[in-house]
């Protein structure tokens, strides 16, 4: 049993449903009590989609399970069948039907049909969302492609025979689907950049996909594996399978746009991609390059999302802003590795976790001055008083937005500069509320230019003020209640400018503890500055 | 209520359910008792639905949970009461400020039998009256939407203490401003011991015995009406406070049962309805004569639609309800029109296709069907706002009127050429 107040990915069913709502012409028939179709709202208000998802819930109540269970799955089948016509069918439990165990995958099986049924195991109380709609789109593509494999041993067209049919190279875009985090504005720009290099796209899957175009998949000259959490197992298996090979660098960002372009040419043999590209292309080279964008260098900044995001997040932040990635982290467990590899690369310690309260801790302790994150570090950093982006899923319906949006390729890159910039201080105001702390219009901790909305208190990283906010404080004093600040320690600490004041007081503290110090003058303070800055 | 009307047959329908199930009502519970603790029993889906209910609220102090149970629970009952106690310690030790702890059940919890009210027996023992535990079950095979409070309030009746004294006990949540409203106003006709359940604080609970007279703020309290009636309490016959009429009636029959003298009541209520029925009329203007179709979700089905249809001038096409219980509706039901259709339970594509079939100007309805109806070009008023919104009293009329007007005003608001 394990305490949770937040969880990052709902059950693995929701995977599932996030497939099938994807796609066209699949249902799915949940055997769940009543009560679980409480998850079509996901799609209904946060995708705001104009249409129920293709899910047909049991909904079972407590009267139901003295009779016969079993009889009402078959009947919701039946039913689902009958009046949707689908053309495949997703068979599946939710936590509650596992525990009764109906399986309602094989009664499906036995039932004679006539549509392709893809019976799913998906273990809900080991498991989470991410790993069933991976397992899912697997197991719906296995299921309709398991004719089609090639025995073992026959020969594997390559990556280059779009040269011999004489016909433009084509890709598969796998992985994007509903409540993903701008997948819908990513294909479109990946569509975009793949026509500039004069290569087609043969499917999406799964978004706006049908069975059919499935079945399509292993006409493809190479998969390009756009959010590995989705389409990791797929492409692995495509690959075994059919020797399609996969791109697994996800453009995110200038100089993973770049690499996933050199390797995607050098893959399909065509003429590598022009080093000027990005330049032409993208604005956030010279925007990041432009001399407004100096005050950002070493901007402190704390990363958490799902691994893709995260990965790309931290090489955006450490090479292309100029950003001092001080933390950085996924709750995504199956990309543990790579995650570790990158926070590696930066000297960090990778926090891989799915308990919030833990992210809010490292987030405390880091004491950055901007936060890119999921929904609810976009919660946390505002209990903590420091600005946030939000870069991937779980996602708000804010982060589904009307206009076009991509993460991806070089318009990709544009939105991220905007978007992770705009909550930070602009330079100018930086300047001059670090000189004159006493107007009385921008008060410290005051972003003007978001309207006056993060107004922190005077000590970003003590008690939060409000009953919204009120938990044990963080990080206030840690060892021990020992540590005292005399009043010109704090008149001190509070000519530090707001957004590194967090990081001052820390580090003050660290100092104090270290030496046995306890009341903390403000020599204190710049002992400890001239120490850490060593 | 002299007036009676014929009403078909109840539609009785079984099929898929687009309902919550009762593990919502934490969402306004937790609210309610700042220093209680709700603590659900169940999955990764029961702690998923309560995220994507309570909204960007979850991240306000956190006063809700879901101890998630894992393979190792479902093994062995015994590591899972084991688990389940250590838990709760852990939490308890963390969170001193908690008085009252509700342990939730759900679906996973009453299908693999865990008995939570053993449970919340020994951590009482264990915890010597530092904090309170007790149970019931918001599980979606039990209970459906505002049937949670229900449960909750139900475990809370034990507790309360015994006070033969004559008192007038409001049952069901109401919103801060109106029951202070609703106080002062029964004060005024000289009823002074008026006391709430749910309280505003858990330890504050009210007295309860022979002289307790219940008056149901809320249509889906019947469990807890029950309950007290075993200790003793009496309940008041009357409509729902939604409307003029409903409130007036609701008051008034509270007052009458304390004996208080019809006039007094009267030059309280009066200028009220008479003030109410003014704000009223430019809404029944814009409602007149729509047609009126309320799937099931929270019991507050039939009122309302008395309410939009008495005092608004709306037809009924069909209203639904995910349970119907005729004791307490008894006041309600004569209420409505001649021939109007109920429909209790629910099968989702046979009502839609009913919904489609008859046309109606307005469909109140839940978050997973709303955006889909109104993509088919009906309006819709999404029902879960009902519950979270001060709706009750003479002074509200208009408001919860407004609810309903808005969706049609902003129809013929929006042009594209
Ligand atoms: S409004 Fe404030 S908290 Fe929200 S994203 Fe912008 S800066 Fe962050
Ligand atoms: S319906 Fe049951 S399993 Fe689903 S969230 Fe509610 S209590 Fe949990």
């Amino acid at each position: 049993m394990e305490l949770t107040l937040w969880t990052y990915e709902g059950p693995p069913h929701v995977g599932a449903m996030r497939i099938a709502a994807s796609m066209e012409g699949v249902h799915y028939v949940l055997h769940a009590p009543q009560g679980d179709t409480y998850a079509d709202l996901l799609f209904t208000m946060i995708e705001r989609r104009d249409r129920r998802p293709p899910v047909t819930y049991t909904t079972f109540q407590a009267r139901d399970l003295g009779g016969d269970t079993a009889e009402l799955v078959k009947r919701s089948i039946q039913q689902a069948v009958d009046r949707f016509k689908p053309e495949a069918l997703l068979v599946g439990e939710s936590c509650t039907a596992e525990l009764i165990q109906d399986q309602p995958g094989s009664l499906a099986c036995g039932m004679d049909l006539g549509v392709p049924v893809v019976s799913l195991e998906l273990p809900a109380y080991s498991k989470k969302e991410n790993w069933g709609a991976a397992e899912t789109l697997y197991q719906l593509c296995r299921g309709l492609l398991k004719s089609q494999v090639p025995a073992p041993g026959t020969d594997r067209p390559g990556p280059e025979r779009w040269k011999e049919e004489n016909r433009r190279p084509r890709v598969n875009l796998l992985g994007p689907s509903l409540l993903g985090f701008r997948c819908r504005d990513d294909v479109r720009e990946l569509r975009g950049l793949l026509a500039d290099h004069g290569i087609d796209v043969n499917v999406v899957a799964p978004l706006g996909a049908r069975p059919a175009d499935l079945i399509r998949l292993p006409q493809a000259d190479a998969n390009l594996c756009l959010y590995p959490e989705v389409a990791g197992p797929l492409c692995s298996w495509l690959e075994r399978n059919f020797g399609t090979p996969v791109v697994r660098t996800v453009p995110i960002g200038i100089g993973a746009t770049a690499q996933f372009l050199r390797e995607l040419c050098a893959l399909l043999g065509l003429e590598p991609p022009e080093l000027r590209e990005a330049d032409q292309r993208s604005r956030l080279p010279w925007y990041s390059k432009s001399v407004d964008s100096t005050y950002l260098t070493g901007k402190r900044v704390f990363i958490f999302a799902d691994a893709t995001h995260a990965i790309a997040a931290a090489r955006i932040a450490s090479r292309e802003l100029g950003f001092t990635v001080v933390g950085l982290g996924s709750y995504s467990r199956e990309q543990a590795r790579e995650v570790r590899a990158a926070a590696k690369e930066l000297g960090l310690e990778a926090l891989i976790s799915d308990d919030y309260l833990e992210v809010e801790q490292a987030m405390a302790q880091a004491a950055p001055e901007l936060v890119l994150g999921t929904q609810m570090e976009r919660h946390s950093a505002k209990r903590l008083g420091i600005p946030c982006a939000v870069i991937s899923a779980p996602l708000h319906v804010q982060d589904v937005p009307a206009r076009y949006a991509p993460q991806m390729g070089w318009e990709g890159a544009n939105v991220i500069f905007d978007s992770w910039v705009h909550p930070l201080m602009m330079g100018l105001e930086e300047h001059l509320i670090g000189m004159f702390r006493h107007d009385f219009e921008f008060v410290d901790g005051h972003l003007s230019h978001l309207g006056g909305a993060a107004a922190p208190a005077a000590q970003p990283m003590a008690a939060p003020v409000n009953e919204e906010t009120e938990v044990t404080p963080l990080s206030a004093t840690p060892e021990g209640g020992s540590l005292r600040w005399t009043a010109s320690g704090e008149a001190e600490l509070s000519r530090i400018p707001f957004f590194v004041r967090g990081k001052v007081r820390r580090n003050t503290e660290a100092y104090a503890n270290e030496r046995g110090v306890a009341e903390i003058t403000e020599e204190t303070l710049y002992e400890a500055k001239a120490h850490f800055s060593r | 209520m002299a007036q009676t009307s014929v009403l078909p047959p109840v539609l009785r329908e079984s099929g898929q359910r687009e309902v919550f199930c009762g593990l919502t009502s934490i969402v306004w519970l937790h609210r309610r008792m700042p220093d209680a603790f709700f603590l659900v029993v169940g999955s990764r889906t029961c702690a998923h639905l309560i995220q994507s209910a309570a909204g960007v609220m979850i991240f306000a102090e956190p006063r809700f949970g879901t101890a998630i149970l894992g393979e190792r629970d479902l093994a062995g009952l015994a590591d899972a009461n084991e688990e389940l106690d250590r838990l709760v310690g852990d939490l308890l030790a963390r969170r001193p400020e908690i008085r009252t702890l509700f342990l939730v059940g759900s679906c996973p919890s009453e299908v693999i039998k865990l008995d939570l009210a053993k449970a919340a027996e020994r951590i009482n023992t264990r915890m010597q009256g530092r904090v309170r535990v007790v149970n019931y079950s918001g599980s979606g095979i039990e209970t459906t939407f505002t049937q949670g409070e229900d449960g909750a309030l139900t475990s809370l009746v034990p507790l309360l203490p015994s006070n033969p004294e004559p008192q007038l006990l409001i049952v069901g949540t109401l919103a801060d401003g109106v029951e202070e409203r609703f106080l002062s106003l029964f004060a005024r006709m000289g009823l002074e011991t008026v006391r709430t359940l749910p309280p505003r604080q858990s330890t504050d609970l009210p007295p309860v015995g022979p002289g307790t007279r219940l008056l149901l703020a809320q249509p889906f309290v019947a469990d807890t009406v029950r309950a007290l009636e075993r200790r003793g309490a009496q309940r008041i016959a009357a409509p729902y406070p939604l409307g003029v009429e409903g409130s007036c009636a609701w008051m008034a029959a509270a007052a009458a049962a304390f004996g208080i003298d019809p006039e007094r009541v009267a030059a309280v209520l009066d200028p009220l309805a008479e003030r109410g029925r003014r704000a009223l009329e430019p809404l029944r203007r814009k409602l007149e004569g729509k047609r009126l179709f309320l799937l099931p979700d929270s019991q507050l089905e039939i009122p309302l639609a008395r309410f939009l249809h008495r005092e608004c001038g709306m037809e009924l096409v069909e209203v639904g309800t995910p349970y119907l219980d005729r004791q307490l509706m008894a006041e309600e039901l004569p209420l409505l029109p001649e021939g109007t259709q109920l429909s209790e339970g629910q099968d989702v594509e046979k009502q839609l296709e009913r919904v489609r079939a008859s046309r109606p100007d307005l469909v109140v309805c839940g978050m997973g069907l709303a955006n889909p109806l109104e993509a088919e070009g009906f309006a819709t008023k999404w029902s879960i706002e009902l519950v979270f919104s001060p709706i009750h009293g003479c002074d509200q009329a208009a408001d919860l009127a407004e609810l309903f007007a808005r969706p049609l005003n902003r129809r013929e608001l929006l042009q594209w050429n």
